[in-house]
């Protein structure tokens, strides 16, 4: 048990839970796992006249933007609580020696400080990361549909073609990002 | 034209993310939801699937912890899927559990396309729309940033959704 909070879980038991989320949310009020609509949900919130925002946010995503309201305090308690200060992203040291390669060098945190960080904002790879990189984010979930919660996980695990093409998608521009463009970036 | 029989059609028709079926939240419902977030958040921050190391890991391909946790949680959430519907259940609010299908769109375009240009950011950022928010919970604040640009995204497309192939 004290296993479990002081070490980062493996993936079998993480992929295990995750994949709970989906009956949870069945069972709860019949409803799909899907965060990227939250997204929308926020700018239907916000007062926007355009037609694709133009519904009844509360009635169709209350429940969702609660749940989002989860994802935000199960962060907190997890970092409060359940980390270890100070312990690094345990990734491959093929992983390591790439990123080097392209000169990012400091790996501590959760993303890189020279691409993710308030300092980083004001240079070309933190914006290209933190702004483009939202932006794309943003725009394709809604064009697709769904992102990783709704094609991915909810999608795939109901058998939806539409899903597997999405996903598909997803890994096609991932790996020209990651090894086409970010190379040429970094 | 093909594409403006699809976008006239979906103005109408689609419902991702904006519909959903079942009756209104209750204060009972509500705790499950924000429960149930809570837990996948604390999911996210403890198998490290939030940290942009791990996003480029997976597209790399070079540690299996990634495609493992979506695997798995595909495999889980099928078969509960499937044990849900063959049981006949019922969710808390008395409806039949049933599974809505993603819509096929005349040319699939949408999925393939929209999916193209998710990934790219999704390889950029490091952080899909879930992690985004748990980031922010586990005091990174400056994902405010991404969060923002995401919505100036979905705002963008809410713009020029009636051109784009569907």
């Amino acid at each position: 048990m004290s296993d479990l909070v002081a070490n980062p879980w493996p993936w079998s038991f993480a992929g295990a839970l995750i994949g709970l989320v989906v009956p949870a949310l069945l069972l709860i009020g019949g409803k799909p796992f899907g965060v990227s609509a939250n997204l929308r949900h926020l700018c239907s919130l916000s007062g926007s006249r355009l037609p694709f925002f133009s519904y009844d946010w509360r009635r169709e995503g209350g429940w969702n933007l609660i749940f989002a309201a989860g994802l935000i305090l199960g962060g907190w308690i997890a970092n409060r609580f359940l980390v270890t200060p100070g312990s690094v992203v345990n990734i491959s040291s093929a992983t390591v020696q790439d990123l080097r390669a392209m000169g990012i060098t400091d790996l501590s945190g959760l993303a890189p400080p020279a691409l993710v960080s308030w300092a980083a904002l004001t240079t070309l790879p933190g914006f290209l990361t933190m702004v483009v990189g939202g932006l794309l984010v943003g725009f394709g979930a809604r064009w697709a549909g769904g992102c990783t919660s709704g094609h991915a996980i909810a999608g795939l695990s109901a058998w939806q073609g539409p899903s597997l093409i999405a996903v598909i998608g997803f890994f096609a521009g991932g790996l020209v990002m990651t090894h086409l463009v970010l190379p040429w970036i970094f | 034209m093909a594409v403006t029989a699809t976008a006239a059609v979906d103005y109408t028709t689609d419902q991702d993310g904006a519909s959903t079926s079942g009756a209104r939240t209750g204060v009972l419902g509500g705790f499950g939801y924000l429960a149930t977030g809570t837990v996948l958040g604390i999911v996210f921050v403890k198998s490290e699937v939030l940290s942009w190391y791990r996003i480029q890991e997976m597209f790399r391909f070079q540690s299996f912890h990634m495609f493992g946790v979506i695997a798995v949680a595909v495999a889980v959430a099928s078969l509960s899927q499937t044990l849900l519907i063959r049981l006949q259940a019922r969710s808390a609010t008395g409806e039949r559990i049933q599974v809505a299908p993603k819509l096929w769109t005349p040319s699939g375009s949408r999925y393939w396309l929209g999916g193209t240009v998710f990934g790219l950011g999704w390889a950029l950022l490091g952080a899909c729309p879930g992690p985004i928010f748990t980031l922010l919970g586990a005091g990174q604040s400056v994902y405010v940033v991404p969060l923002a640009a995401a919505l100036a995204g979905t705002y963008l497309y809410a713009l020029v959704r009636g051109r784009l192939p569907h």
